[in-house]
């Protein structure tokens, strides 16, 4: 997943996370992307909301993404056995939390014994499928199997797993504590048998006795003196398994984006559908000179995913661009247009393809999006006060070179209100290095935005046809004062209606 | 160091001769001392601190000789020190008892090496502590030499040497057990590796975090079974000189305590104990005293003094109790105190009792200021309840009682009497009363007398009066204010009916609204 460290699928997530998802309907996203696996799932939300920034990081990812498309059938295996190593601690029947030493060293003896067959397996996948592998990312993976789990290895876990069964008795050091109890037990390995060793009298000078049968509280005696001895190596046999399942689960969780990756794309291109590795520019936190967006193709994954028929493609060249203000035809695909920007430079940030023929953006450190939202449930507060909240919230979470993307807002109010609001607030963000796409109806808004010449703003309009007929296209054009609400009446009433109000 | 100090004896008696016991226990009653002792005593049991508290000083130096003490110990460098070595001596003292019970040697005899050793430890960081406090009273400065003499002397440096050999031989010895089955083997360590660290190292390669720690962990109890046993004599043959020289060790040195010793850590308690008592008090902002003792004069005078049974119970409420001041000039000698009941009579007469029996103790006083007699004895006489024992009646106890004290009492002594005989007419009172006090002035001790009979007041130029107030603005309530003044038992009566608008003005205006 990263050159330089691990996946983390525990941290938290950012807290527009809800929101995101919501706005951008992510869970179709990511259902799709899970095949009905709560733990791809969980992996890929993690990792779509934990975007990269660097296009070299990017890139990295990329690369890996195109060898797992190269070699699915190898993926599949490698998931396989990793998910076989982190479930082998439940095939251990009775593991429990608070155990003696003696228990946890036999528990973990059995859970090692899997794990150095998983070890093999994986061994074999590496030695087997390595050198079809071109990413760094599998590169190197594959020779870290290589180096690290050679047969040398192998011979020292064997070791340990048949001495660990005491054989030879337990061997127990300790010294002399309090009231000369015997303190600071230390299982100690049996040193090689030398020749004298063997012969009997001949062995280490000591001295010996055996408890007799019946005595119980001496046989307790040595369990709980072996259990003493034994926890050290109980303990550190046992963080042992802990961190090589770590380790598995890793692999497991960087796996399992992969393979997400190659379920949605296995459905998408079923589908017809074009993806394409976008192309990722360097971060631009001021100025709308660095900034880049184009696309040719670019359409809402989710929204494919979720009709039978392939949707509209939008073309975009907004490179030099800061603020994008889209206005035009109700339903004309303005909602559709503004979701496919989102996801596009969520699933590139996550080092993914995207939904596109192509598609080049600066990458951003964050995207936000405030959309229109449904009366507020609660009923607390008005819908006004409920969108200024959720602007004010986005504002402290906001940072030069995010991407704010502006769904109908401040359209609770009259025109005239709701437009000056959103041209203070368009304002103080674009000035603090914020690339915004705001979709609108308010001609208040947009008229005199367009009427200012800003080079830094991309003006589109959802296409109408002259005999009203929307293409779900978008394309550059000023704002109009009309949103052709009369167009979608008629749509919906019929021409018959047309008459009764005309 | 010094060289002209005496040779230590105690660091609670100058001289040996002011060490004597006089239990009363009914003064400790009668003035709430019980408590107060008690309360000093809690968690001191093993000290058995309370024949101290029988036995009050009767000469100036030897009360001197304790304030000199205790002003040292304010000083939290020497008092921490102190505490630290009672802590030690009081856990030397667990070991022993440990060692005592149990049975195998080896076991007794490590307990009683260790317990050396933590004694050898705590006199060594006591003689350091000292030199470096550098304290100024007479008794401390001897104890000082005495503890460097010893801590210098053969006998303690040869204990130490010998602790420090036998704990260091005994804390290397390592030895192996291997178990197989029932079969155990005891063997010298050797140097074989340890295991976990193996099984760590194989391993490492995959740690990335910190995980859960699996290390159980044990009980251990300070005795032992029959295979510990077994193993440890086992352990005793493969190191023979190491384990006979603990057997020397524990004969040789037997009767390694020091009885000077032993016996200040037992006495240095009786100061400590109080300054405990009293330091959270002190935080409150109530004020003690060291207070200026006479054998001859009876010139007494006392400021901001309070009940210290009352303040211990009242805790944190306590700064705000009342305080009160009293003093003798020429002839006066007994305070006769009138007023309201539950006006803090009783309370005065305790603290007066209190303020004495404390000093002679060598104790700092409740009180801000105080010029006190140092009295041969304190008697007190309270109202008791009634005796069927005696089979008398209750006056007649009563007067048993008084003419015991007075017959013992001298004119070094000092008497708390308290409303005595409530239990006969006023007529009886005032008389009977009348020929105590003047018994007790002819005797010309110090006292009080609580008495509820006005005219007792001013018998005589050797009484003074002292009355319990009330608060002007509400009479009902009681300010346990003492105040020097005539006797007017009206004053009272007064100040209840104003409360509820009885009095005669209250009453006349009333009366005048009713009928214009």
């Amino acid at each position: 997943m990263y050159p330089d460290r691990d996946f983390d699928t525990e941290r938290e997530l950012p807290a527009n996370e809800p929101d995101l998802s919501s706005d951008l309907e992510l869970d179709i996203l990511l259902r799709a992307m899970a095949a009905g696996d709560k733990f791809l799932f969980e992996v890929a939300r993690h990792a779509i909301h934990s975007g990269l920034v660097a296009p070299a990081d990017i890139a990295y990812r990329q690369q890996v993404l195109a060898d797992a498309i190269a070699q699915p059938g190898v993926i599949r295996d490698l998931y396989d056995v990793a998910l076989a190593a982190v479930t082998a601690e439940k095939k251990i029947l009775g593991w429990i939390f608070r155990d003696s030493p003696d228990t946890i060293l036999h528990r973990t003896h059995q859970v090692l014994r899997i794990y150095v067959d998983v070890f093999h397996r994986l061994r074999d996948i590496a030695d087997a499928g390595a050198a079809s592998f071109r990413s760094d990312g599998f590169t190197r993976f594959f020779a870290m199997i290589a180096t690290e789990l050679n047969d040398d290895y192998f011979a020292e876990m064997e070791a340990h797993l048949s001495e660990l069964t005491f054989r030879r008795g337990a061997l127990i050091s300790a010294g002399l504590g309090k009231g000369l109890k015997g303190t600071g037990y230390v299982l100690r390995r049996h040193p090689e048998q030398a020749w004298r060793d063997r012969i009997p009298g001949m062995s280490r000078s000591g001295y010996s006795f055996v408890i007799p049968e019946r005595d119980e509280t001496g046989m307790r005696t040595l369990s709980d003196l072996t259990s003493r001895g034994v926890n050290g190596t109980a303990n550190a046999l046992a963080q042992s398994a802990d961190h090589i399942k770590d380790f598995f689960q890793m692999l497991r969780a960087e796996l399992g984006f992969y393979l997400s990756c190659l379920n949605l794309r296995d459905q998408l291109i079923a589908k017809g559908e074009p993806v394409c590795f976008p192309d990722p520019a360097d971060l631009v936190t001021g100025g709308a000179e660095q900034a880049r967006l184009s696309a040719r193709g670019l359409y809402d994954a989710c929204l494919s995913l979720s009709i039978d028929t392939s949707p509209i493609g939008n073309d975009v060249d907004a490179d030099g661009r800061q603020l994008i203000m889209i206005t035009g035809a109700n339903q004309g695909g303005k909602s559709t247009f503004l979701r496919s920007v989102g996801l596009a430079q969520l699933m590139m940030q996550a080092g993914m393809f995207v939904a596109a023929e192509s598609f080049t953006a600066s990458v951003s450190a964050g995207i936000f999006t405030h959309f229109k939202r449904e009366e507020d449930a609660t009923m607390e507060k008005g819908k006004l006060d409920e969108e200024l909240a959720r602007m004010s919230t986005i504002t402290s979470q906001i940072r030069p070179g995010c991407l704010l993307l502006c769904n109908e807002s401040f359209a609770a109010t009259n025109e005239r209100e709701g437009s000056e609001i959103a041209r203070q607030v368009i304002r103080a963000l674009t000035e603090a290095g914020i690339r915004i796409v705001f979709v609108t109806h308010m001609y208040d808004l947009a008229g005199p935005y367009y009427a200012e010449h800003e080079p830094g703003t991309l003006f589109l309009r959802a296409e109408r046809q002259p005999d009203g007929h929307r293409t779900f296209r978008l394309l550059p054009g000023e704002p109009l004062p009309t949103s052709y609400g009369e167009d979608l009446y008629r749509e919906v009433f019929g021409a018959a209606d047309r008459a009764a109000t005309g | 160091m010094t060289t002209t100090t005496v040779p230590f004896r105690s660091i609670l008696f100058d001289r040996p001769s002011d060490a004597v016991e006089r239990a009363d226990p009914a003064v400790f009653t009668d003035l709430n001392l019980d408590q107060v002792f008690a309360a000093v005593t809690a968690g001191r049991d093993e000290y058995d601190l309370m024949p101290f508290f029988g036995a009050p000083l009767h000469d100036v130096q030897a009360v001197q000789y304790r304030h000199q003490i205790l002003r040292d110990m304010e000083d939290e460098a020497l008092s921490g020190a102190l505490a630290e070595f009672a802590g030690h001596m009081r856990e030397m003292r667990k070991y022993l008892e440990q060692s005592a019970k149990l049975r195998y040697r080896y076991q007794k005899e490590s307990w009683f090496l260790d317990a050396a050793r933590i004694y050898g430890q705590s006199v060594r960081a006591l003689a350091d502590a000292l030199i470096a406090i550098n304290p100024s009273s007479r008794g401390f400065i001897a104890f000082r030499e005495y503890l460097a003499a010893y801590a210098g002397s053969p006998t303690f440096t040869g204990l130490a040497a010998d602790i420090e050999r036998v704990t260091d031989a005994l804390a290397a010895v390592r030895y192996c057990i291997t178990i197989r089955g029932s079969r155990v083997k005891v063997t010298r360590y050797e140097g074989e590796e340890d295991y976990g660290e193996q099984v760590q190292r194989t391993f490492a390669k995959f740690a990335q975090r910190a995980v859960k720690d699996y290390r159980a962990r044990f009980r251990n109890l300070p005795d032992m079974n029959h295979v510990e046993a077994r193993i440890l004599d086992l352990v005793a043959r493969l190191y023979p000189d190491v384990f006979s020289a603990l057997d020397e060790f524990c004969a040789r040195h037997a009767s390694y305590l020091d009885e000077t010793i032993r016996v200040f850590d037992r006495e240095v308690q009786f100061y400590a104990a109080y300054l405990a008592f009293i330091a959270p008090m002190k935080k409150a902002g109530l004020k003690f005293c060291y207070p200026d003792v006479s054998a001859e004069s009876k010139q007494i005078s006392v400021h901001d003094c309070f009940d210290l049974a009352l303040a211990a119970k009242l805790g944190s409420k306590a700064a705000a109790m009342v305080r009160n001041e009293f003093y003798l000039t020429g002839g006066e000698r007994i305070f006769v105190v009138t007023g309201p009941n539950q006006g803090g009579k009783t309370t005065f007469a305790r603290t007066f009792g209190q303020l004495h029996y404390l000093a002679s103790l060598g104790y700092p006083v409740p009180a801000r200021e105080a010029a006190l007699f140092l009295p041969d004895r304190v008697f007190t006489h309270f109202e008791r309840e009634e005796d069927l024992a005696t089979l008398r009646g209750k006056f007649a106890d009563e007067l048993v009682r008084i003419r015991d004290v007075l017959d013992q009492a001298s004119e070094r002594s000092v008497v708390v009497m308290n409303e005595s005989f409530a239990s006969t007419t006023l007529q009886d009172a005032a008389r009977v009363g009348e020929r105590v006090l003047d018994r007790m002035t002819r005797l010309g001790l110090v006292g009080v007398y609580v008495t509820f009979v006005d005219e007792l007041a001013s018998i005589s130029d050797a009484c003074v009066s002292m009355v319990a107030t009330v608060v002007p603005d509400n009479p009902a309530e009681r300010t346990f204010k003492l105040v020097r003044k005539p006797a007017d038992g009206l004053a009272y009566a007064a100040a209840i009916a104003g409360k509820y608008g009885l009095t005669y003005r209250q009453l006349k205006d009333r009366l005048n609204q009713v009928t214009p």
